[in-house]
C-alpha cells in the first residue's frame, strides 16, 4: 500500500470527531464519507485523497461503538489508521468490517512521520518505508486471530 | 480464574482460559437500538448483494430491540429508521421490541436492567459502546460495532480476547453527598482515558456491598470512558434481590475463584472521596466540584443510562425540593417504568414545581443529536457519560460531567455548586 500522510498530531481522537452524532441516522455510506472528521478537521474530505493514511497518537478511535467512523474513514478514501493505540471497538470494527487497518506505530516512528510525507506499508514484512525521508519503521505484528480476518478479508469470510 | 475469565471459559467451551487468550465465546443476549440496528441491516444487504441468504437470526428469543437515539423521531431519516427495525423484528420473530408510545420503552441500557433483559453469568453484547453497564447484573458485557452484531445475530458467536481485569476496591460506604458517579469520574481523572484500555473493570469491596445494584450500573456505565472493553460486579444478595424484583429468580450466578488473579488492585477509601466533575472536553479532566464554583451555566441536564435511574432522580429531587432553577434544566428518566414510579412517588411535581422541564426517555440530548442541543459557547453541567467538543450540540458548546446530586444544586444556583455548599 502506497499513499501520502495526513498526520493529527494528538491521542484520544474520538469517534465524536471522526463522525459527528447527528450523522449517526445516515446509513449511505458515500454520504457518510462526505462527513469524515468534521469534528476535527473541516477540509479533511476536500483533502483526503485514495490511498491516504492518517497518522495519530493514542488511543485512536475513543468513545462510541459507531461503525460509521471506520466507514466513513474507508470511504473517504483512507486505507490505514496508524497510531500508538487504538480504541478496542473501533479496532474491531476495522478489521472485521475489513474498512481499514488499524496498525500500531511506536513513538520514534509517530515523531519521524510528518504530515504529507509518502509511505509505503507492507503487512507482510511489518515494515513501513517512508518514502520522503528514505527511512524504515517497524509496525507491530496483528496477533495471529486478527491477522486471519484481516486475510480473509473480514469476519464474515473467516471460517473459525 | 475471577468472574469474567470464568464466564468466557463456560462460554468458548474451555475449562480454562487466560488474559490474552483469543476465544469465539457464545453469546446468551444480543442487543440493538435504532442507530446500530439499521447499521446491522446495512450489513446484511451488503452481505446479500454478495449472494449470501439472510432469511433468519441464530436464536430470535435472544435478540431484542431498543428505541433510543432519535425517538421521539427527530427527522424524516430517524423516523425511516424506525420503521425498518420494526420490519426487521416483524420479520425476524423478535419480539422483544420495546417500542416508543407503547409501554415500556427507554434507553437500552437503562431496560438491559430494568427489564432484567440480561442474568448473572450471561454473555452480553450489544451495538452500543455502553453495553458495559449491564455488567453490574454479574454478567461479561460489552459493546461491538455493526458488523460485529450482525455476526452475532447469525452465528450466535463472536470472539474476544480474553481481558486482563483491573480491580477496584471501594473500602467503606460514600459519605451522603458523594454518588457512584463522583466515584467513577476520580477512577477515570486517575487512571485516564485508556487506563483500561482493553482489560476489565472489576468493582468490589465493602464499599461497593453496601452500594444499590442502581449505583453499581453508573461504575460500570462509565467503565467505557477509561476504554475497558467490560465493567464487572459479582453478584450478591443485593442483586438477587433487585432481580428478584423484577420476577427473575433462576440463573447461574458465576464467582470467582478465592485465588483469582488480577492485573492491579486500586483502592479507595469511601470516606475521603469527594464530589467530582470533569471538565471539557474529557472525562479524565477531573477536579473536584469545589474548585468549579464560579463557572457560570446555561442549562443543567439530568438523563441518560449514566444518569436518570430511579435512585439518580431522588437524588435530584433531595435537592431540587421547594427550590427554584436558575438555568434551564431538563430531567428525563431513562425508562417509562422509571418515569412512571417517578409520578407514583411524587417526584416529578417537585422536578416541575422547581420549574424543571420533565422529558420522555431518550438519548437525543446526551450524544448531541436533537430535543435540545447545546448552542455555541453555551455550557451544561450534565448526569452523562461524556464531554469530547461537540457531543452535546455545537462544536464549542462545553459539557461538565457530574453527579445528579451536583447537577441539581448547580441548577438551583446557574453555577457549578458541591451540594454541601447549597444554602
Ligand atoms: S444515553 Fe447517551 S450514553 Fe447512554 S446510550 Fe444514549 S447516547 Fe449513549
Amino acid at each position: 500500500m502506497k499513499g501520502s500522510v495526513i498526520k493529527y498530531e494528538r491521542d484520544n481522537i474520538d469517534t465524536d470527531v471522526i463522525l459527528p452524532g447527528p450523522y449517526l441516522k445516515i446509513h449511505d455510506y458515500a454520504e457518510l464519507a462526505t462527513h469524515a472528521m468534521e469534528g476535527l478537521d473541516k477540509d479533511f474530505h476536500k483533502r483526503v485523497k485514495p490511498g491516504d493514511f492518517i497518522v495519530a497518537g493514542k488511543n485512536f478511535g475513543c468513545g462510541s461503538s459507531r461503525e460509521h467512523a471506520p466507514i466513513a474513514l474507508s470511504y473517504s478514501g483512507i486505507k490505514a489508521v496508524l497510531a500508538l493505540s487504538f480504541a478496542r471497538i473501533f479496532y474491531r470494527n476495522a478489521v472485521d468490517g475489513a474498512f481499514l487497518l488499524p496498525i500500531e506505530i511506536d513513538e520514534s516512528a509517530y515523531k519521524d512521520i510528518s504530515d504529507t510525507d509518502s509511505l509505503e506499508v507492507d503487512i507482510s514484512t511489518n515494515e513501513i518505508k517512508n518514502l520522503t525521508k528514505n527511512k524504515t519503521y517497524k509496525i507491530k505484528p496483528f496477533p495471529e486471530l486478527i491477522g486471519k480476518i484481516i486475510q480473509a478479508g473480514g469476519l464474515f469470510n473467516y471460517k473459525p | 480464574m475471577n468472574i469474567t475469565e470464568k464466564i468466557l471459559a463456560r462460554a468458548s467451551g474451555k475449562a480454562q482460559v487466560s488474559p490474552g487468550d483469543v476465544v469465539f465465546v457464545n453469546v446468551d443476549k444480543v442487543m440493538v437500538h435504532d442507530v446500530s440496528g439499521p447499521g446491522v441491516l446495512a450489513v446484511f444487504e451488503k452481505l446479500r448483494k454478495k449472494g449470501m441468504v439472510i432469511d433468519k437470526v441464530w436464536d430470535p428469543e435472544r435478540v431484542w430491540v431498543a428505541e433510543d437515539h432519535f425517538v421521539p423521531a427527530a427527522d424524516k431519516i430517524s423516523a425511516q429508521n424506525v420503521v425498518l427495525l420494526t420490519n426487521f423484528t416483524k420479520q425476524f420473530g423478535i419480539k422483544k421490541h420495546f417500542k416508543y408510545g407503547m409501554g415500556q420503552y427507554g434507553i437500552c441500557h437503562t431496560l438491559s436492567h430494568e427489564e432484567a433483559m440480561v442474568l448473572p453469568g450471561e454473555v452480553y453484547v450489544g451495538g452500543d459502546s455502553h453495553t458495559n453497564t449491564t455488567g453490574a447484573l454479574g454478567a461479561f458485557a460489552a459493546g461491538l460495532g455493526h458488523t460485529d452484531v450482525a455476526y452475532v445475530l447469525l452465528n450466535g458467536k463472536i470472539w474476544f480476547k480474553v481481558p486482563e481485569t483491573l480491580y477496584f476496591k471501594l473500602n467503606g460506604k460514600l459519605p451522603d453527598h458523594v454518588m457512584a458517579k463522583d466515584l467513577i469520574l476520580k477512577i477515570i481523572g486517575d487512571i485516564g482515558t485508556d487506563g483500561a484500555a482493553y482489560k476489565t473493570m472489576q468493582f468490589g469491596g465493602t464499599g461497593i456491598s453496601e452500594m444499590s445494584v442502581e449505583s453499581r450500573l453508573t461504575l460500570t456505565n462509565m467503565t467505557t470512558e477509561a476504554g475497558a472493553k467490560s465493567g464487572i460486579v459479582e453478584p450478591d444478595q443485593k442483586l438477587r434481590e433487585y432481580l428478584a424484583a423484577r420476577g427473575v429468580t433462576k440463573y447461574n450466578e458465576v464467582h470467582g475463584d478465592a485465588d483469582a488473579q488480577y492485573e492491579k488492585i486500586y483502592e479507595y477509601e469511601g470516606s475521603e472521596m469527594e464530589p467530582i466533575v470533569a471538565k471539557p472536553f474529557s472525562p479524565e479532566n477531573t477536579v473536584v466540584a469545589r474548585d468549579l464554583s464560579s463557572v457560570e451555566l446555561d442549562k443543567a441536564y439530568i438523563g441518560s443510562c449514566t444518569g436518570a435511574k430511579l435512585e439518580d432522580l431522588q437524588a435530584a429531587a433531595k435537592i431540587l425540593k421547594g427550590k427554584t432553577v436558575k438555568i434551564r434544566t431538563e430531567i428525563l428518566p431513562a425508562a417509562m417504568s422509571i418515569f412512571r414510579k417517578a409520578m407514583d412517588t411524587g417526584l416529578l411535581k417537585i422536578f416541575m414545581d422547581a420549574g424543571v422541564v420533565v422529558g420522555p426517555p431518550t438519548c437525543g440530548a446526551c450524544c448531541g443529536a436533537h430535543m435540545g442541543v447545546l448552542a455555541k459557547d453555551e455550557i451544561c453541567i450534565s448526569t452523562t457519560n461524556r464531554n469530547f467538543p461537540g457531543r452535546m450540540g455545537h462544536i464549542e458548546s462545553q459539557t461538565y460531567l457530574a453527579s445528579p446530586l451536583v447537577a441539581a444544586a448547580s441548577a438551583v444556583t446557574g453555577k457549578i455548586t458541591d451540594p454541601r455548599d447549597l444554602k
